[in-house]
């Protein structure tokens, strides 16, 4: 029975051990770095997943070069622009502002300032619809009565 | 009038730009070395005994640089196409064997046959990192200068020949 727990245990952890490519790091600091900036990254076989969670063979020679560039003294940016050389701005989830991606930036609040602008007109003019129509208090008189009717 | 136009017209924008999004293939990432000059690479020959093949030592000529494994398998459909294009003399084919052992390499090489002048052995893959290959097979067009003038990702096919890769070899024959 212990022998079958000890089994069960150690299938578990095993695809653990194949899951990611040793990487050795001198420091927590520079694998919490190396960590960051590999979720920045779009490994591009499998275009959702990040660098830091596919498995697919580029990826893990594309985490190689990162830790290798970083290993040489290369900065963040430096080596964000050794990969979109490569592969271009594709590869950064998060694309630079620039004048091709301004409208990817901007859209969005444009489109919400835009939106609050066209509900806060509708409001408005039902507002003073209301406040002018002589009907109004008419109306609510008879909802009123009606309503009390129904009791 | 307007208030009734402008949605409509609006949906009908959206809907356009959201069909012709439909029509693209999200995994052909366009490379961003095309009228740039390759990467520079010096790689042992596939089958010849330290011997080199370089950036420099391919100047002259334009030729296709068909990056190839024994292990991808669409290698093997567009194999025929490569075989064509390298026979009919239209353009130099090299070979860039991208992280595969040479005996495998080889084996298919007897296989299926060989089209290629040489074949550069990437081991590490590295060099096609640096032509921004993120799978195989990728085909890229480069020119006497060394400039990179397009880039086929996926198999070739003989409509790809037609459409793309002469019209560029007639319009570079042209400038020169």
């Amino acid at each position: 029975m212990k022998r079958l727990l000890l089994i069960c245990v150690l299938l578990c952890v095993m695809p653990l051990a194949h899951a990611i490519d040793p990487l050795i790091f001198g420091s927590d600091a520079e694998e919490k770095r190396f960590n960051s900036l590999a979720a920045e990254l779009r490994c591009l076989v499998c275009q959702n997943e990040s660098l830091a969670d596919s498995s697919a063979p580029l990826a893990q020679d594309l985490r190689r070069q990162v830790k290798d560039l970083m290993d040489s003294g290369k900065s963040n940016a430096e080596i964000k622009s050794y990969l979109t050389d490569r592969y271009g701005e594709f590869v950064l989830y998060q694309p630079p502002f620039n004048a091709r991606t301004a409208v990817l930036w901007i859209t969005p609040f444009f489109v919400l300032a835009l939106g609050m602008a066209l509900s806060l007109r509708a409001l408005r003019a039902r507002r003073e619809l209301a406040a002018n129509d002589p009907d109004t208090d008419l109306l609510v008189a008879r909802l009123r009565l009606e309503k009390e009717n129904e009791i | 009038m307007w208030r009734l136009l402008l949605p409509l017209m609006l949906f009908f924008g959206l809907a356009v730009l959201l069909f012709q999004g439909l029509g693209k293939d999200p995994k052909v990432v366009p490379s961003v070395l095309i009228d740039r000059p390759a990467p520079a690479f010096n790689l042992p020959v596939l089958n010849a005994d330290g011997e080199m093949l370089s950036r420099e030592s391919l100047l002259g000529k334009p030729y296709l640089l068909n990056v190839w494994a024994s292990w991808c398998v669409a290698c093997r459909v567009e194999h025929p196409v490569v075989t064509d294009v390298a026979r009919s003399g239209l353009i130099a084919v090299y070979g860039l064997n991208y992280k595969d052992d040479p005996s495998d390499a080889n084996r298919w090489l007897k296989q299926f046959g060989n089209p290629y002048a040489a074949i550069a052995q990437d081991l590490s893959g590295d060099v096609a990192i640096d032509f921004g290959v993120y799978g195989s097979p990728e085909t890229f067009l480069i020119d006497a200068k060394g400039i990179i003038r397009h880039k086929v990702i996926g198999p070739m096919t003989a409509d790809i020949v037609e459409a793309e890769i002469k019209p560029i070899l007639a319009a570079m024959s042209a400038e020169s």
